[in-house]
């Protein structure tokens, strides 16, 4: 039972991260029908942009509340200016394209961001930049502290991952379903040549979602970096994956189902792992996406949309 | 005289081709050697994947995974075959249809991986394909590297040296072949029906999802090919030969080219080939490099060097070149 419980609270703190991640999948592939390949990358950009503003600081030596906060934000700004630059430069001159364009444009740019980081450093700053492959640690930004209730390991790393990735998630369903900005963005999901038509800048609506989707993979990243601490350029590559595998399995598109899709993800991989087959745990994903692409390609909240000519 | 005629122009190729590789192999320095026939190899990957992501308009980016598939067979067949020496055979005859057998062998497995993959994933459109056979790469290498039959992450060493300009080759000329006799089919005319409008292939009869697939598994199993054959030139089979990286690079090759024109991946799988051979000092940047180039080439010529092109449609048309049907 405690083994059970153990499971269950760290197949939660993994699910959340996958879930956050898989927010930025669907909400684009929501607008814009397109894979946004490089999610997984921004992801790891808000993980090192992390990295650099803590050295900046100086959290890594004295960890305080302002500092962490500072990071944080300065973390999320930089993945929503990468989000909305990607957008601006890579997907936007492509999208009255054929759709393979802009996915072949897509996996370019995600293997841009995760060889760009590999290259070696310029030797500028103190700390180098671009980082390189080695793998990086990420400062603490607090000091952890581990709770055993009945045998299961807790840490407020945990709690705190937690609470704020559901904060997050909260907001997110606040923006989506009670602002005009999300409003206009469900509108361009659905049909988004009369969305321009009813007054609605779809080119403005389409920014946002990057921004929106990068601003939560640089949280996901960061709570990751956290209590994770090693850091590296292809970080990004697996959760990345593994988030999609998520947003296919709530339906894509769609927005809770992302969600319950990222929380499954996380609890079926930390089950199957603890108890059947602990060294595949990265193909528990990959045989998911096999059977929900059989059973129920639409995903789990999805609808079948007919295909029109 | 049409089924004459047909298997003809199917054989012809390599009646001939055979006797002019023998004789321009004697006449290879070992550097040469190895980098034509790492070009071949490349030529067989590019042109392969050029079925699925150019005739059929889909995006596979895990060739790789199928290559991994193919040479891990070949080796093992070749390992176990090592010393076994039949009576009555001259040896170099004998190692000859070893290395054949463990080529054909690995072509079929990675049928079968194929037949896997996208028997699942095609059903749906395009970008499902992409992120299933990105997926795939990556799983393949986890389920290697911890098995202890395929050597785990150190891979299978001390294969025979088997691969020799003549075979490599040998399978370029197989793969276009196949590709040219493809796009001239009923098969390839679907396929390209497929990749012009999926609704509308449909709504004419098409079996959209049927011929993805097939598409799909002749791609892999050409993939298993050019895996069997890289191993036995570098005489090592590690996961680490068949990551991402080269799956990206294969299909940088392709959309180089030209996403349709089976010329185009060709010679931009060469080029590229001879280009990396020369670039040897700044490898940290190859990746960049492609991810670059991809963008681009996209944003500014997303047809490639090609297109759907072929470099004989520039030929001037010959009296006995019936001339193809339009919209080929």
């Amino acid at each position: 039972m405690t083994e059970f419980l153990q499971h269950l609270v760290n197949g939660l703190s993994v699910g959340t991260i996958y879930a956050l991640i898989a927010l930025g999948y669907t909400m684009v592939y929501g607008v814009l029908k397109l894979i946004n390949f490089a999610h997984g990358d921004v992801y790891m950009v808000g993980a090192f942009s992390g990295y650099y503003i803590a050295h900046a600081l100086g959290a890594g030596d004295r960890p305080t509340l302002p500092k962490a906060l500072a990071v944080f934000v300065g973390s999320m700004v930089v993945c929503g200016a990468l989000g909305a630059a990607i957008e601006r430069f890579a997907y936007r001159p492509l999208r009255a394209r054929p759709r393979l364009t802009a996915l072949i444009t897509a996996i370019g740019v995600s293997f841009l961001l995760e060889y760009g980081f590999q290259l070696p450093s310029f030797g500028l700053t103190t700390q180098p930049f671009p980082p390189g492959p080695t793998p990086r640690f990420f400062p603490q930004p607090f000091a952890r502290v581990s709770w055993s209730l009945g045998g299961v390991e807790l840490s407020n790393y945990d709690v705190v991952s937690f609470a704020v990735a559901f904060g997050f998630m909260l907001l997110l369903q606040l923006v989506v379903y009670r602002t005009r900005f999300g409003r206009a963005m469900r509108a361009v999901s659905f049909d988004a040549q009369v969305a321009g038509l009813m007054g609605i800048n779809v080119n403005r609506v389409i920014a946002g979602t990057f921004v929106l989707g990068s601003v939560l993979a640089s949280v996901a990243a960061l709570l990751v970096a956290g209590s994770r601490p090693t850091i590296n350029p292809l970080m990004g590559l697996m959760p990345g994956l593994k988030a999609f595998v998520a947003a296919v399995f709530g339906g894509i598109g769609n927005v809770p189902g992302a969600m319950v899709g990222g929380l499954v993800l996380g609890l079926a991989e930390e089950y199957v792992a603890g108890y059947l087959l602990s060294s595949y745990r990265d193909a528990i994903a990959f045989a998911i996406l096999i059977v929900v692409l059989l059973v129920r390609p639409e995903g789990l909240f999805g609808r079948v949309r007919a295909e029109k000519v | 005289m049409r089924a004459p005629g047909l298997a003809l122009r199917s054989l012809l190729p390599f009646l001939l081709g055979l006797p002019a590789l023998l004789a321009l192999q004697g006449s290879l320095s070992d550097f040469w050697a190895s980098v034509l026939i790492t070009a071949g190899v490349n030529v067989i990957l590019a042109v392969s994947l050029n079925v699925v992501n150019g005739f059929t308009g889909q995006f596979s980016i895990g060739h790789a995974g199928f290559m991994a598939v193919g040479a891990y067979t070949a080796a093992k067949i070749t390992l176990a075959a090592a010393g076994w020496a039949p009576a009555g055979l001259p040896p170099r005859l004998a190692d000859g249809a070893v290395f054949l057998l463990a080529l054909l062998a690995g072509m079929v497995t990675a049928a079968l991986a194929g037949l896997l993959v996208g028997m699942p994933s095609l059903r749906l459109r395009g970008d499902y394909l992409a992120i299933v056979t990105l997926g795939f790469n990556e799983i393949i290498r986890v389920i290697i590297e911890n098995t202890a039959f395929l050597g785990r992450a150190t891979g299978l060493s001390g294969l025979p040296r088997r691969t020799t300009f003549a075979w490599a080759w040998m399978g370029v000329i197989a793969t276009v072949v196949m590709a040219r006799r493809l796009l001239g089919s009923t098969h390839g005319r679907a396929l390209l029906a497929i990749r012009e409008d999926e609704v509308a292939a449909e709504a004419m009869g098409v079996d959209t999802t049927g011929y993805k697939v097939k598409a799909f598994v002749v791609s892999s199993a050409f993939a298993g090919l050019a895996g069997g054959l890289l191993v036995h030139l570098i005489q090592l089979c590690t996961p680490r030969t068949f990551t991402f990286v080269k799956s990206i690079e294969v299909v940088v090759m392709v959309v180089l080219g030209g996403l349709g024109s089976v010329t185009g991946s060709a010679v931009a799988a060469f080029g590229l080939t001879l280009a990396l051979e020369g670039l040897r000092e700044v490898q940290e940047y190859r990746m960049v490099a492609y991810s670059l180039l991809l963008i681009v080439l996209m944003l500014t010529r997303p047809t490639g060097l090609f297109g759907t092109r072929e470099a004989w449609d520039w030929l001037p048309r010959l009296p006995w070149r019936r001339r193809p049907e339009e919209g080929a």
